[in-house]
This record gives structure tokens, sequence and C-alpha cells, in this order.
């Protein structure tokens, strides 16, 4: 049995598949950057394995840029997170709606 | 063969450890399992030949955004339970899933028939490492200063957010209040600054 490029293809949609699940039922802001981690990750599997059995560097460079866009992301959210909590003490997504009139 | 048991092993160690971070109710817990399953990511890197980016991803994902993260939780209230709204759980695991296989037949549609050419090929005779070395200096240097940029200006918005004053934050301040600051530092320079 070997390996083909569907394997990753499906092991990257599954955990594209948890993430999309984490980023729908979480209200804290917190789990819901953990589960955009995991969507990230697993586009990058993806792009690995695509980079492999096509023979082409051009997937792990998308790769290499979607985790530095990632850590930054990381950064200024967090930024922002520790912002918003020091102004109102909580962290869930519900009571983030200031512009309900 | 031990290729084909890796890929499964680590194949459902990821997808545990990512379902318990998106499932658990403990933030340390969710932490700690995303940790794991970032490192457990970087073995597909490893069986895929791409060494550099499995290094990339363990110093970047487990080193610095892990830890990012554990320094941010500090600032949260981590022991208590996270509390969800959850109005129809079922709803949203088949909307996710469904949602997953759209985005990738949509990608996949248009190139699935055509056959694709390499505009970088894969070359065996020098290390991956240096082979990513080449093609990123080369072909992708214009995008690599960008992120370059980028990052800096992460780095400075994140010093600015969560600066060091931990008590006083400029970005929490109302105007006369930074303004009345900077008037009592200019008069008695003697009391501030040390």
């Amino acid at each position: 049995m070997e390996l083909t490029l569907n394997h990753y293809l499906v092991l990257s949609t599954l955990l594209f598949a948890i993430g999309l699940i984490g980023v729908m039922r979480r209200k804290n802001l917190l789990m819901l950057f953990f589960a955009t981690e995991i969507l990230l990750n697993a586009v990058n599997v993806g792009m690995a394995a695509i980079s492999h059995y096509r023979g082409d560097y051009t997937g792990q460079m998308f790769a290499f840029f979607i985790i530095a866009i990632a850590a930054s992301e990381v950064a200024v959210g967090l930024g922002l997170l520790i912002v918003w909590y020091k102004r109102t003490g909580k962290i869930d997504l519900d009571q983030m709606t200031s512009m309900r009139g | 063969m031990f290729e084909v048991v890796a890929f499964y092993l680590f194949a459902a160690l990821t997808i545990v450890m990512f379902t318990i971070t998106v499932m658990t109710q403990q933030a340390l817990y969710a932490l700690t399992a995303m940790a794991a399953g970032m490192i457990f990511i970087s073995a597909f890197f490893f069986i895929l030949g791409a060494d550099f980016l499995g290094a990339i991803q363990i110093i970047v994902y487990t080193g610095a955004v892990m830890s990012l993260y554990a320094f941010g939780m500090m600032f949260f209230d981590t022991t208590r339970d996270v509390v969800e709204k959850r109005n129809n759980p079922r709803f949203v695991v088949v909307l996710g899933g469904l949602a997953a296989v759209l985005i990738v037949l949509i990608v996949l549609a248009p190139i699935v028939t055509t056959d694709l050419n390499a505009h970088y090929p894969i070359d065996v005779s020098v290390g991956n490492s240096q082979a990513i070395g080449m093609v990123l200096f080369t072909k992708y240097l214009v995008p690599f200063e960008v992120a370059a940029v980028m990052l800096l200006v992460a780095m400075i918005s994140g010093i600015v957010l969560a600066g060091k004053k931990m008590d006083k934050s400029l970005t929490l301040m109302a105007d006369e209040e930074i303004a009345l600051m900077h008037a009592s530092s200019h008069h008695t320079p003697e009391e501030g600054g040390h």
C-alpha cells in the first residue's frame, strides 16, 4: 500500500473541518484563536503534500508565508485581546455587540 | 511501509489532539493539546520531505506561538470553565464538515483535470533547506521582504497594545489623561524616568 496525495488531502479536509467546528461553536475569543490556528495548519499540510507529489517548491513557499502571517496574527490578536480584557474583564464574543442600536 | 504506518499514527494523533482543543472546556487543556497537535503536524512535513518546513513548524508554532499564547493566558481567568452557548451542536458539526468539503471542491475543481507543470521543480541534487533558500531568495524575494515588514509591524503593535507598563496603558487612557501625564513629567523632571 502506497501513500497518495489523496491521503493527505483527506487528512487536510478533516483537520479543516475540526477547525471550522471550533470556529463555529466557540464563544470565548481565545478559543476562537486556537481554532483559527488549526485551520491554518490544516491548509499547510495540504500545501506541503501538493508540493511533494507535484514536484514543485511553490507549495512549501506558500506554507512558509502562511506561518509568517499566523505568527503576526497571533501577536496583534493577543495584544488586542489583552486590551479588551483590561477594559471589560471579559473576552466573550457575545459581549462585544457594542454596535447594537 | 513505515511511511504508511507513520502517516496513520500521526493522522490519528493529530485529529485526536485538535478535537480535544476544539471540544474541551478548560483553556489550559486546549493550549497543551494544540501544542502537541502542532508537533504532530510537523511529522507530516518530515514524511513529505519538507525538512525545513517541519523545523520551522516546530520552532515557530510550538516555540513562539504557543509560548505567546501561554503568556497571554496569564492575563485571563483560565481556571474557570469556558462557557459556550450551544443551541444545536449537530447542526454545527454537519455545517463545518460540509463547508470544508465544499472549499476543497471549489479549489480543486478547476485544476483537477488539467495537467499542471512545476514552476520551480524539486531538485534532488541539493538538500531541502538549500533548495528552499535558493527559491526563496531568488523567486520569492519581494514577498519575503513584505513578510518581514509585516512581522515588524506586528511586533510594534504587540508592544504598543500589551506594553511594559501594565498598570497604565496608553490605549486605554483618554487624551486628557495622556496630556496630563506628559505635562507632569515635563514640569518635574527629577521625579520621572527613574
